[in-house]
C-alpha cells in the first residue's frame, strides 16, 4: 500500500514525510523523521517515555498514528531549549539531579512542561499526579519533584518581571 | 601454617571427603589454590573459578598474589557478584 | 594516596554532570537510536508454551517472503558444551546461556526465543514471524518453587543433578544446587533460647523494569569483522558472551556503548546480540533488534521468586542466640539463582552465636532470572527482617534496640567465613535512633516499621585512562557505562586530584578496542573499582607534570609540588620560578617529552561492605486494603559520597524498587504457565504519586581501602524497605503479611479474615 504524505509542525518547523498508515507517531519520530528525542518504553501509553505536545496537549506518541499529525504543531524535548538556552525546567532537572540514566527524561521533560504551561503553581500532590503517567525507575521521583517545583518557581518569577 | 577453612556448603566437602578444616603450607593465595589441588584434586580449580577467598576477614577475588601470614585464617565462601 | 582526611575541594560537591545537557535535550543516543543506511529490522519468535519439546520449525514460508534477508534459529548456532564460570554477576554456564538465548530441543518457559527473522521493515518482519511454522509437544510445567522440588514435578533437564548433595543422586531434579552454611550449634542454640519465633515468608519474581528495553544494532562486514553497537551493563561483557556463543574471536568483535536506560542488574547478560550478529553474517546487512516491552517480560530474567522460613531464638534480654533459615529460590528455567548470597545476607548484620542456613537454587518453567540490585538479598532480608520485628513484639523490646543490641561490629565473624572490617552498621543504627523520623509522634491510624539491610559490594578489574588536552583541558575515559551519573563522580575525582575545577575534565565510555578491559558495571563497583583506577592514573599524570616542570626550570622533580591544578618550586631553595598551570605545561608537552597522558588498570580488592536501616510509615484504607506510604527515611553507610547527589539518588531509587517489590510488583501467571500481565499497567510499579519525598540520609565512614574511601551505595537500599514496609503494616493493622506484594486484595482480605 501507498505511503500517506504528511505535512505537520515540529518543534516550530513545517515537517513533510511520509509514513506508513499503521506508523505510530513514535515511530515516525523515531525512524522516519530521525528525532529520537522520545523513547519507546512500552508502546502501549503506559510509561510516558514518548511523551510529546500535540497542539499543546500532553499525548503519548505511541497512541498516535503518524498520520494525525497533519496540520497539528507538535512539541517533542528536541524543541524546549530556547535556542542555545536550556529551558528553566532542564536547567533545575540538572541542578537537582533529577536523572540518573536519564532514559525517562526526555518525556518528563515535556510532560512537565505541559504542565506548567497548565497551571505554574502546582502543590506536589498535583505535580506528582500530573506526572504519575511517567515511570521513572531510577530516581524514586524525589529530586525530579523538587526540580519540577523549582521550575515551577521559576517560570512564575519570569513571568513576574515580563 | 595458614589455616583454611571451608564456607559453603556440601558441594566442596565432596572433593575433601568431608573435611572442612586443613592446614595449608602457602604464603599467597596461588600457592594456596596449588595446595588444594595437589591434595584434594578438583577442589583448587573450583575454589579458583568459582569462590573469593576472605584472609583475615578481608574478601579477595581473583588475587593470586593476596598475601598469607603465618598465622592468617583463610576462609572459602561462593563468589559474590552484584546487579 | 590516600585523600580521606584531606581539605576537598570537588569530592563532595554537587557540580553539574557532564552529560547532563545531552540526556535533557534529548541528544544522547541509547541502544535504539542508532540507524544506519541498509540497516534490517530483527525480530524474535518466542514459545508461547511453558514447557514443550519442539519437534520441528519449518522457516520456508518466512524465508520466501518479499522483504525478509535472513532466518535463524538454533541449527545456526555453534552446541556449546556445558562450562561453568563465574563471569559476571553470578554463576553461569555458557551453555545455559546459549540455550536461553536460542532455545535448543525444548521450550522452557512461555516466552522463550525460538527462532528470528531479519526484514527491511518492523511489519515485514512481524509477517514472518508469523509464517514460520513450529511443531511443539506441549509438556507439563511447573511454576511455583515448591511445586517443583517435588519428586513427581514435571523435569525440565534430564541431566541435572542435585549438587551439594552427598552421596550424589542419581534421580536427576530441579533441584540444581543444595547450599549450607554453618556456625556453632544451632540445636544448642535454641536449647538455651527463651523465647523463639518462626515465619515463612513468600515472595514473587518481579523485573527489573528498567524502561529501556533491550536493543543492538549489529554490522557484520565481509572481512568478519563484527561491530555491535548496544547498551548494557558491560560491553566488555556483550564482546566476550557474544564470541562464545557463536564461536568467534574476541578480537574479531568491537563493541560500542551506548548511553543505557536503566540495567539494576538486568543488562548484564546477553539476550539478542548474538541473534542480531547471526542475522547480519547471514543476510549481509546491518541488523537492529529492539525489544518490545512484552519481550522484555516474558524473555528475560526477573528475579526469583522464593520461600523463605526463618526461625529465631533469644534470651529475655534480646540477645539472639539461635537464628535458622531455609530458602527455596527459583531460578527459572536454568540453574542459577542467587541463593548464594540469599544464604549469607540475611544474618549478616548480626552477631550471632549458632547459625544454621540451608538453601535450594531450584529451575522451573519461568524465564531465566537475571541479577537484580544486590540479588538474593532483598528476599533473605524480607525474612529476617520480618521476623526479627515479631521477636521485638513477642521480647516488648523495641525492634530498633533489638537490633542496636546484636549488631554486627568491626571483628564479628559472619556464618559465611569472612570477619567484618571497616563496617558502619552502628552508626547507622545510631543516626537511626537520632533521628527526628523515628522520635516523631506516629500520627493516628498510622504504623511504622523499621528494617535493616546489607550488601558486600565488589571490586574487580577497572581501567582509566587520563589525557591532558593540548589546551589544558583534561579528559578521563573509562570502560565502565554509566547508569546512574558515574562519570560525574570519575570526572570529580580526577578533578581533585589535578587540583582543577571538575568542569575542566570530560569524562567518557570508551569502547572495547580503545580502553583496557573492564569487568561489569554492577555490583556497586565502579565508584569504588573504575574510580581507584581513574585516582591513580590522575596520580601518574601528576607526577609526569611535576617532572615536565622540572625540565623546564632546569631542577630536579623532587623539588617540584603540585597545587590547584599548578607545579610550583618545592620552597625557596628550588628557585624563584612562577607557578606553571595544566594549559602553560599542555603547550610544551610536545618540547618536554611528548602527550601527557597515564592509564592503569587494577583488580581492586578491599571493596567496603554496605549496611542500611529504613524507617518507614504508613496509613492503610480498610476499605480497598491500598496502602499510603506517609514517610520514608533511609539511612545507609556511604563510605565518601564523591557527589552526594548521585549516592542520594542511588538510595532514592533502591528505595522506590522496594516500594514497588512490597506493595504491588508480581509475575502473574494463567493455569497454562503464562504470564498475564507482561506490561506497565498490570505489572504495577511505582508513579510519582505512589511514594512521598524519600529523605536519603548519608553516614560517611571511609573504606580505608579506597583513596577517597568510596564505598558502594548502589545495591543496599533495595534491601530493608519490603521488611520495613511490612512491619509498618503490622503496626498500623496488628497484622503480619508474610506475602509479597502486599497488594490492596491481599491486604483487604486478610483484614476482613481477622475482623
Amino acid at each position: 500500500m501507498a505511503k500517506q504524505y504528511v505535512s505537520t509542525t515540529i518543534n516550530g518547523e513545517t515537517t513533510e514525510f511520509l509514513c506508513e498508515t499503521q506508523q505510530t507517531m513514535l515511530d515516525v519520530l523515531r525512524d522516519v523523521i530521525g528525532l529520537t528525542g522520545a523513547k519507546e518504553g512500552c508502546a502501549s501509553g503506559d510509561c510516558g517515555a514518548c511523551s510529546i505536545q500535540v497542539d499543546g496537549r500532553l499525548v503519548c506518541s505511541c497512541l498516535m498514528l503518524g498520520v494525525e499529525a497533519a496540520g497539528k504543531e507538535i512539541i517533542t524535548v528536541e524543541g524546549v531549549a530556547r535556542g542555545d538556552h536550556l529551558h528553566p525546567i532542564q536547567q533545575k532537572f540538572l541542578e537537582h539531579a533529577a536523572l540518573q540514566c536519564g532514559f525517562c527524561t526526555p518525556g518528563l521533560i515535556v510532560a512537565v512542561k505541559a504542565l506548567l504551561e497548565e497551571n505554574d503553581n502546582p502543590t506536589e500532590t498535583e505535580a506528582r499526579y500530573w506526572l504519575a503517567g511517567n515511570l521513572c525507575r531510577c530516581t524514586g521521583y524525589d529530586k525530579i519533584i523538587r526540580a519540577v517545583m523549582d521550575a515551577a518557581a521559576v517560570i512564575r518569577e519570569e513571568k513576574a518581571s515580563a | 601454617m595458614p589455616k583454611v577453612v571451608l564456607s559453603s556448603g556440601s558441594s566442596m566437602q565432596a572433593l575433601t571427603g568431608g573435611q572442612t578444616e586443613f592446614e595449608v603450607e602457602a604464603t599467597t593465595f596461588r600457592r594456596l589454590v596449588l595446595e588444594l589441588e595437589q591434595r584434594f584434586p578438583g577442589l583448587g580449580k573450583q575454589v579458583e573459578e568459582g569462590m573469593a577467598v576472605a584472609i583475615d576477614g578481608e574478601i579477595f577475588q581473583d588475587a593470586y598474589g593476596a598475601v598469607l601470614h603465618p598465622d592468617s585464617e583463610i576462609v572459602l565462601i561462593p563468589k559474590i557478584g552484584g546487579g | 594516596m590516600n585523600y580521606i582526611d584531606s581539605n576537598l575541594k570537588v569530592v563532595g560537591t554537587r557540580p553539574l554532570r557532564p552529560d547532563g545537557v545531552d540526556k535533557v535535550t534529548g541528544r544522547a543516543m541509547y541502544s535504539a537510536d542508532t540507524r544506519v543506511a541498509g540497516m534490517l529490522w530483527g525480530k524474535i519468535l518466542r514459545s508461547p508454551h511453558a514447557h514443550a519439546r519442539i519437534v520441528k520449525i519449518d522457516t520456508s514460508k518466512a524465508e520466501a517472503l518479499k522483504g525478509v534477508y535472513a532466518v535463524c534459529s538454533a541449527a545456526d548456532f555453534p552446541d556449546i558444551p556445558s562450562e561453568e564460570a563465574f563471569v559476571g554477576e553470578g554463576p553461569m554456564n555458557f551453555r545455559d546461556l546459549a540455550m536461553n538465548v536460542m532455545a535448543r530441543g525444548k521450550a522452557l518457559y512461555e516466552g522463550h526465543a525460538i527462532a528470528a527473522v531479519a526484514a527491511s521493515t518492523p511489519a515485514i518482519a512481524d509477517e514472518a514471524l508469523a509464517l514460520i511454522d513450529v511443531t511443539y509437544e506441549i509438556l507439563p510445567h511447573v511454576i511455583d518453587v515448591e511445586a517443583a522440588m517435588a519428586e513427581t514435578a514435571p523435569l525440565l533437564h534430564a541431566d541435572m543433578f542435585t549438587q551439594g548433595v552427598d552421596p550424589k543422586p542419581t534421580k536427576p531434579s530441579n533441584i540444581a544446587k543444595v547450599v549450607k552454611f554453618k556456625k556453632g550449634d544451632i540445636d544448642a542454640g535454641f536449647k538455651d533460647a527463651e523465647v523463639i519465633v518462626e515465619g515463612r515468608y513468600t515472595t514473587q519474581p518481579v523485573h527489573q523494569a528498567y524502561i529501556e528495553p533491550h536493543a543492538c544494532l549489529a554490522t557484520c562486514a565481509a572481512d568478519g569483522q563484527v561491530t555491535i553497537h548496544a547498551s548494557s551493563q558491560g560491553h566488555f561483557m556483550i564482546r566476550a558472551y557474544t564470541a562464545k556463543l557463536l564461536g568467534m574471536e574476541m578480537a574479531n568483535i568491537r563493541v560500542n556503548p551506548a548511553e543505557i536506560g536503566g540495567g539494576f542488574g538486568g543488562k548484564t547478560l546477553i539476550y539478542i546480540e548474538p541473534v542480531a550478529v547471526k542475522l547480519a553474517q547471514k543476510s549481509g546487512k546491518p541488523v537492529k533488534i529492539q525489544m518490545t516491552r512484552e519481550d522484555v517480560f516474558r524473555g528475560t530474567g526477573p528475579t526469583s521468586g522464593a520461600v523463605v522460613e526463618v526461625k529465631l531464638g533469644a534470651k529475655k534480654d534480646g540477645t539472639i542466640v539461635a537464628a535458622q533459615q531455609v530458602l527455596k529460590f527459583q531460578a527459572g528455567a536454568f540453574a542459577g539463582s542467587p541463593i548464594g548470597p540469599g544464604c549469607m545476607c540475611g544474618f549478616a548484620l548480626y552477631d550471632i552465636e549458632n547459625i544454621d542456613v540451608l538453601g535450594y537454587d531450584v529451575v522451573s518453567n519461568r524465564p531465566k532470572v537475571a541479577a537484580y540490585r544486590a540479588p538474593g538479598a532483598p528476599i533473605t532480608s524480607f525474612g529476617v527482617e520480618s521476623c526479627l520485628d515479631d521477636l521485638a513484639l513477642k521480647l516488648g523490646i523495641d525492634p530498633l534496640t533489638l537490633r542496636v543490641k546484636n549488631a554486627a561490629k568491626n571483628g564479628t565473624k559472619t556464618h559465611y567465613g569472612p570477619t567484618h572490617a571497616n563496617i558502619g552498621f552502628e552508626q547507622v543504627l545510631a543516626v537511626a535512633a537520632a533521628h527526628p523520623h523515628w522520635n516523631a509522634p506516629l500520627p493516628a491510624g498510622q504504623g511504622r516499621g523499621i528494617a535493616c539491610g546489607f550488601w558486600f559490594n565488589i571490586g574487580g578489574e577497572s581501567t582509566a585512562t587520563v589525557h591532558i588536552n593540548e589546551d589544558g583541558s583534561v579528559t578521563v575515559a573509562t570502560g565502565s557505562p554509566d547508569i546512574g551519573g558515574s562519570r560525574a563522580s570519575m570526572g570529580m575525582m580526577v578533578a581533585e586530584v589535578l587540583g582543577v575545577p571538575a568542569e575542566r575534565v570530560r569524562a567518557t565510555i570508551a569502547d572495547t578496542a580503545s580502553i583496557g578491559f573492564t569487568h561489569l558495571t554492577g555490583g556497586s563497583r565502579v565508584t569504588f573499582a573504575t574510580g581507584m583506577a581513574a585516582t591513580q592514573a590522575a596520580e601518574k599524570v601528576v607526577d609526569e607534570l611535576k617532572k615536565r616542570a622540572a625540565m623546564i626550570w632546569e631542577i630536579t622533580p623532587d623539588a617540584v609540588e603540585w597545587r590547584d591544578g599548578q607545579a610550583f618550586p618545592a620552597g625557596t631553595n628550588a628557585g624563584a620560578f612562577e607557578p606553571l598551570d595544566l594549559a602553560t605545561l599542555a603547550l610544551k608537552a610536545a618540547r618536554t617529552g611528548g602527550p601527557v597522558n597515564a592509564e592503569v588498570s587494577v583488580n581492586a580488592q578491599g571493596a567496603g561492605a554496605g549496611f542500611g536501616a529504613h524507617i518507614c510509615d504508613v496509613s492503610v484504607d480498610k476499605e480497598t486494603g491500598h496502602v499510603t506510604i506517609e514517610r520514608y527515611t533511609a539511612i545507609q553507610d556511604v563510605g565518601k559520597a564523591i557527589h552526594p547527589s548521585y549516592v542520594e539518588g542511588q538510595i532514592q531509587g533502591g528505595a522506590a524498587q522496594g516500594i514497588g517489590w512490597a506493595l504491588s510488583e508480581e509475575y502473574i501467571y494463567n493455569d497454562k504457565g503464562q504470564m498475564e500481565n507482561p506490561g506497565f499497567l498490570d505489572y504495577r510499579c511505582p508513579v510519582a504519586s505512589d511514594v512521598p519525598m524519600i529523605e536519603a540520609v548519608l553516614v560517611e565512614v571511609p573504606n580505608p581501602r579506597h583513596p577517597f574511601g568510596v564505598r558502594g551505595v548502589g545495591e543496599v537500599p533495595i534491601v530493608p524497605p519490603m521488611a520495613a514496609i511490612a512491619n509498618a503494616i503490622r503496626g498500623a493493622t496488628n497484622l503480619r503479611m508474610p506475602n509479597l506484594p502486599i497488594s490492596p486484595p491481599r491486604l483487604r482480605a486478610a483484614i476482613d479474615q481477622a475482623g
